[in-house]
């Protein structure tokens, strides 16, 4: 493995134009006179069907980049386009259409609906989509299937474990085909064994092509990934290929 | 999001907490409960008194005696005087002067005693002409009733209803028996058919005898020439307020009154007596209205609290919902129709007790309860229409919550 640090821009330009292109992203949070500035300067190009990392201590910027990333939040200065359209320019409404079009989240905490069943969980964006009732079952079954759920279609979460309930998230990330999977630590609240299932499902996904952004503290999930990129203080520390 | 989604979503959150959504719409369920019994208590009540009135015959005008002012001037109250004559009644009975008036039936009334064989009944002795029989609506079950004849010559003969017949005789059956009225004896010639009881009279509890012979023979005195009553029927409804004007203007002149507010009788419609009796009930109405549209409003407060209560509950929901791609309109949507379903539901449930109340009221109170599909209907509609406006401000909350600072609460 000769490589080394590649340059971001350059690596995405080679893969047909960045997902993901951050310049000079800014981030200040105002909590009345005191101004706390989470982001200071980011730049940062992701291309289609990469595998990133991004890794950094607590209060290092990464949540917020994730935020910003995942257009739940907006940058202070500088530009972040998300598959070439620059999302800073978007109203709230439009926001949202980006977010269901373009971004699949899968949290930490899951964030499924307890009081609907898996595949009602899975065809949530689809929902929001304008996706037509029986087109939206049809794609949820399908999403359960791939991730290896296609027998608990109808349970509720209460009803699965850990790892399957994350499982179930990551079905409802891929089910509206988004160009971006968003992992906010995935596998914070899983067991080893739990963790282990859902790192082999992102690298699967990883190998059919995907595009996947995880956010995590812990190496050995960042392994997973081919490329790590280290946030510090809000700035990008590192940014390089995995060793694996 | 689409509406049958909405609706899904909104039915199941509802369902989600049932006691809770019960006791939130409590307020509406008894505001709405009473709306439908105010207007049913009213409507049942002016069905009632118009049934009454009516009874007494159609078109008609009620002339009674008005008010007395004596040798020292001293105006008394109406119907204190016995200012109205059978010559009032012919008088208002010609072509000529009232040609408007169709006919007309002078009415004696008494209460005496009436005796046959070993009984003793006392009852309403009315004392009057032919034309009661069709001016007051009555028909005659059994014999005849009256004539012109019986009435010039005073002869001794009566019509009975039929509970005084029941009384007497204990039987219907009594057409030429005898009854003595003030120690004179008549002869039954006829009974009339039952007009069914008000709740006031019983108006088959009577005996009607011809006018002259009450004013002479039963009555007699310084009140015989007068009449407690003169019903006059206009010739047709059209000719009610000519035959008002005519009726008015020749009862002032016969009695020598040229200041119309002195005069001495008072005329009534139907529809003036239909409006005084349910003048009544509207002013009980609109008390009603007002404890039914104060329980609404605490209703209303009560849904708006639960849906705060429910916003607050499910931040994450709605932040996870937005990180989805839910804009802000269908978030707001969304709580709107939770509100509205909540109020529906309201609606629902107190239109049920409505009508259910409806249904057991009358059985213990003794009043009709009508219950009508506009306010069935119109109040359902208000139940919404309150979960609706209640609803804005949670719903509106909800809408505006940002996505990430809803995801991270716990």
């Amino acid at each position: 493995m000769a490589e080394t640090v590649v340059h971001p821009v350059a690596r995405a330009a080679g893969a047909g134009g960045p997902v993901i292109e951050l310049a000079g992203a800014r981030k200040t949070y105002r909590t009345g006179s005191i101004e706390f500035e989470a982001l200071r300067g980011v730049d940062l190009a992701i291309g289609a069907g990469e595998y990133v990392a991004v890794m950094g201590p607590s209060g290092s910027g990464k949540s917020t980049l994730m935020n910003v990333v995942g257009c739940l939040d907006v940058l202070t200065a500088g530009t972040y386009r998300l598959a070439g359209e620059d999302v800073g320019e978007l109203d709230e409404v439009e926001l949202a259409d980006v977010r269901n079009r373009r971004l699949g989240f899968v949290f930490q905490q899951f964030h499924l609906l307890p009081s609907l069943s898996a595949w009602r969980n899975v065809e949530l964006p689809l929902v929001y989509g304008r996706v037509p009732a029986a087109e939206r079952r049809e794609r949820a079954v399908a999403a359960l299937e791939r991730v290896g759920l296609g027998a608990k279609l109808d349970n509720r979460p209460g009803e699965l474990s850990g790892g399957q309930q994350q499982r179930v998230a990551v079905a409802r990330a891929l089910v509206g085909e988004p160009a971006l999977i968003l992992a906010d630590e995935p596998t914070g609240n899983l067991d080893s064994r739990s963790t282990d299932d859902v790192l082999a499902l992102f690298d699967e996904l990883h190998a059919q092509g995907r595009t996947i952004v995880l956010i995590t503290h812990e190496l050995e999930v960042a392994e997973h990934a081919r490329r790590i990129v280290f946030v510090r203080d809000g700035r990008i520390q590192s940014d390089e290929v995995s060793p694996r | 999001m689409t509406w049958p989604e909405t609706l899904r979503t909104g039915w199941a959150a509802v369902r989600g907490h049932t006691l809770r959504s019960l006791l939130t719409v409590l307020g509406i369920l008894i505001g709405i409960a009473a709306v439908i019994l105010t207007v049913g208590l009213g409507l049942g009540t002016q069905q009632d008194v118009s049934r009454q009135i009516s009874a007494l015959g159609s078109n008609l005008l009620i002339v009674t005696p008005g008010s007395a002012t004596d040798a020292e001037g001293v105006r008394g109250g109406f119907g204190t005087g016995a200012t109205l004559t059978r010559s009032d009644a012919e008088a208002l009975a010609s072509d000529v002067s009232a040609p408007d008036v169709g006919a007309v039936a002078a009415e004696k009334e008494l209460s005496l005693a009436v005796e046959a064989d070993d009984t003793n009944w006392t009852t309403t002795v009315v004392g009057t002409t032919a034309s009661w029989l069709d001016v007051r609506s009555r028909t005659v079950a059994s014999g005849e009733f009256l004539t012109d004849e019986d009435d010039a010559t005073g002869a001794t003969v009566a019509v009975l209803g039929a509970t005084t017949a029941t009384e007497l005789f204990g039987t219907t059956a009594v057409v030429g028996r005898q009854v003595t009225i003030a120690d004179t004896a008549f002869t039954v010639v006829g009974v009339l058919g039952t007009a069914g009881a008000s709740t006031d009279a019983d108006l088959d509890d009577l005996v009607v005898i011809p006018l002259t012979t009450a004013s002479d023979t039963v009555s007699g005195g310084l009140d015989r020439t007068s009449v407690s009553t003169i019903y006059v029927q206009a010739a047709s409804a059209d000719q009610l307020a000519a035959a008002y004007q005519e009726a008015d203007q020749l009862l002032l002149n016969l009695h020598g009154i040229t200041d119309a507010d002195g005069a001495d009788f008072s005329i009534d419609s139907q529809d003036s007596l239909l409006s005084t009796a349910t003048s009544v009930y509207r002013t009980l109405t609109v008390l009603l209205t007002g404890i039914a549209a104060l329980s609404l409003l605490v209703g209303g407060i009560g849904v708006m609290n639960i849906m705060l209560v429910s916003v607050t509950e499910r931040t994450r929901e709605i932040g996870l919902r937005k990180a989805l791609g839910a804009p802000p309109w269908a978030i707001r949507r969304q709580f709107l129709v939770e509100a509205a379903v909540l109020g529906l539901a309201g609606g629902v449930l107190g239109a049920a007790l409505g009508i259910l109340a409806a249904a057991v009221l009358p059985s213990l109170l003794g009043t009709s309860v009508v219950v009508s599909g506009a306010a069935v209907g119109g109040s359902v509609a208000v139940a919404l229409a309150i979960g609706l406006v209640f609803g804005v401000y949670p719903a509106t909350r909800a809408a505006r919550l940002a996505p990430i600072d809803a995801l991270r609460s716990e």
